[in-house]
């Protein structure tokens, strides 16, 4: 089995005593509260899906981070993981104090083990992790809206906040064990916010010819509006893989996490996470992680050069299209013919048919997948 | 605090060479390429340590059968 990041998968969750004692602590510690993002990167702190990370990162880490994409100790990691607050807040906390983390419906989730409280400069954020200053850029407005002091500290998670995606939920411990029973000993992971079609069902067929399993692993989370929705999405990779995969070469699990659009340097962090739960190869497709125009298409493929220690294989795909005179699904190095022959896979448009209520051509999608978008009232985020 | 980069002297020669190799290679520098190698090589397949009890592990097998994961 592959490694984790950094040699050991980290486990911070209290249980039995230990969180009772917590729950205890928690009504008369200081608390913040913190928003759907903050909590799933607590969580995603606490069952190992961001080793090796224990917590939040302090500034020497932050600063390494930001300017080298690698941890202080040299290992791969290119977005920084922080916790922000308000100045007067981090005024009244004090180093070496634990504080109660909670989650949108007020519930204690974890505590944070103070270690550091440190300004930053937003722009330098935004500029760095984004490649741009532009506040039109989604990751930019929202550095730009970041609280002005960061803490850093482990944290330990004192309980789970609740998900109706409870049953596609797992930890990077339960899929390394969900691979070993499955007999896998290679595995590609997909990244994915978007309901399947033709196109992710050819890269992923062709990822899957050379490798023993595939690892569907949507991204859950707060959506743009005219998403689709989550639930939709896992609904239709259930009915594609149902009609189109062999059971036993494919799993979909969830990721509860934000998206960053940091385009290549979240492609790093994409392919840590999937390291993480056990894969040995992630897809890696035309401008991955990307949003508008911020990025050259190619530039999340182009940046693995600079991390030959990542310790998980990428696979590169190109764009691809359906061609008609070949009949088949293509890319650019494997067609010849004119590009009047290609009908592209165009999110956008499949989504035109979709709200028009109509089936999509089935060289775009399957009509078993449409179908069950279809039966949601509204598939989309509003 | 700790300097974020440190001298390793290697031979002219060797270093004349690298130089030579990287032209046009998009590696900006000797160092650069220097770094790269040296972290590939350091990338070692270890043995992963088990998280695991036997027990921990029947838990986790009991969770994936009821969600449907494995038979």
């Amino acid at each position: 089995m592959i490694q984790p990041h950094g040699s050991k998968l980290v486990e911070r969750v209290l249980h039995g005593e230990e969180k009772e004692r917590a729950l205890e602590k928690a009504k008369v510690l200081p608390s913040l509260k913190l928003n759907f993002e903050l909590v799933s990167d607590v969580e995603n702190i606490a069952f190992g899906n961001f080793s090796p990370l224990e917590g939040f990162m302090g500034e020497g880490e932050y600063r390494n981070v930001l300017n080298h994409m690698r941890l202080s100790d040299d290992l791969p990691w290119p977005i920084p993981i922080v916790l922000d607050v308000e100045k007067e807040v981090a005024k009244k906390l004090k180093i070496g104090q634990e504080v109660i983390l909670r989650n949108e419906s007020n519930d204690p989730i974890a505590i944070l083990h103070l270690e550091e409280k440190y300004e930053y400069n937003r722009e330098e954020m935004a500029e760095k992790v984004f490649q741009t200053k532009d506040t039109a850029h989604p990751g930019v407005a929202k550095v730009r809206g970041m609280k002005d002091v960061l803490l850093s500290g482990k944290i330990d998670l004192i309980q789970e906040s609740p998900t109706p995606f409870y049953n596609y939920k797992l930890k990077p411990i339960e899929t390394r064990v969900l691979f070993k029973e499955k007999g896998w000993r290679t595995v590609v992971g997909f990244q994915t916010r978007n309901t399947p079609h033709i196109g992710h069902e050819y890269v992923q067929k062709t990822a899957l010819t050379f490798t023993d399993g595939i690892f569907v692993n949507p991204v859950i989370g707060r959506k743009k509006k005219g998403d689709f929705k989550d639930e939709v999405i896992l609904a239709s990779y259930d009915e594609l893989i149902k009609h189109y995969y062999l059971k036993e070469r494919a799993v979909v699990v969830i990721l509860q996490m934000e998206m960053r659009y940091a385009g290549p340097r979240e492609a790093i962090f994409h392919a840590i996470i999937r390291k993480n739960f056990g894969c040995t190869h992630i897809i890696i497709g035309r401008d991955h992680a990307g949003v508008g125009n911020y990025y050259s298409p190619y530039a999340a493929q182009d940046i693995f050069e600079e991390f030959p220690d990542l310790g998980i294989v990428p696979l590169f795909f190109k764009s691809f299209s359906f061609c008609k005179k070949c009949n088949s699904v293509v890319n650019e190095k494997t067609c010849p013919h004119q590009p009047s022959e290609h009908i592209n896979f165009s999110g956008t448009k499949i989504r035109e048919l979709l709200i028009q209520g109509k089936i999509p051509p089935p060289e775009l999608m399957r009509p078993e997948v449409a179908k069950i978008i279809l039966d949601y009232d509204n598939p989309f985020v509003e | 605090m700790e300097k974020e980069f440190t001298d390793v002297s290697i031979p002219t020669s060797l270093y004349k060479k690298i130089e030579q190799k990287i032209k046009g290679s998009g590696i900006t520098s000797v160092s650069s390429y220097v770094a790269k190698v040296l972290r590939e090589s350091l990338l070692k397949e270890e043995e992963t340590q088990e998280a695991l009890t036997k027990e921990d592990e029947e838990k986790v097998k009991k969770r994936l059968k009821a969600l449907g994961y494995i038979d």
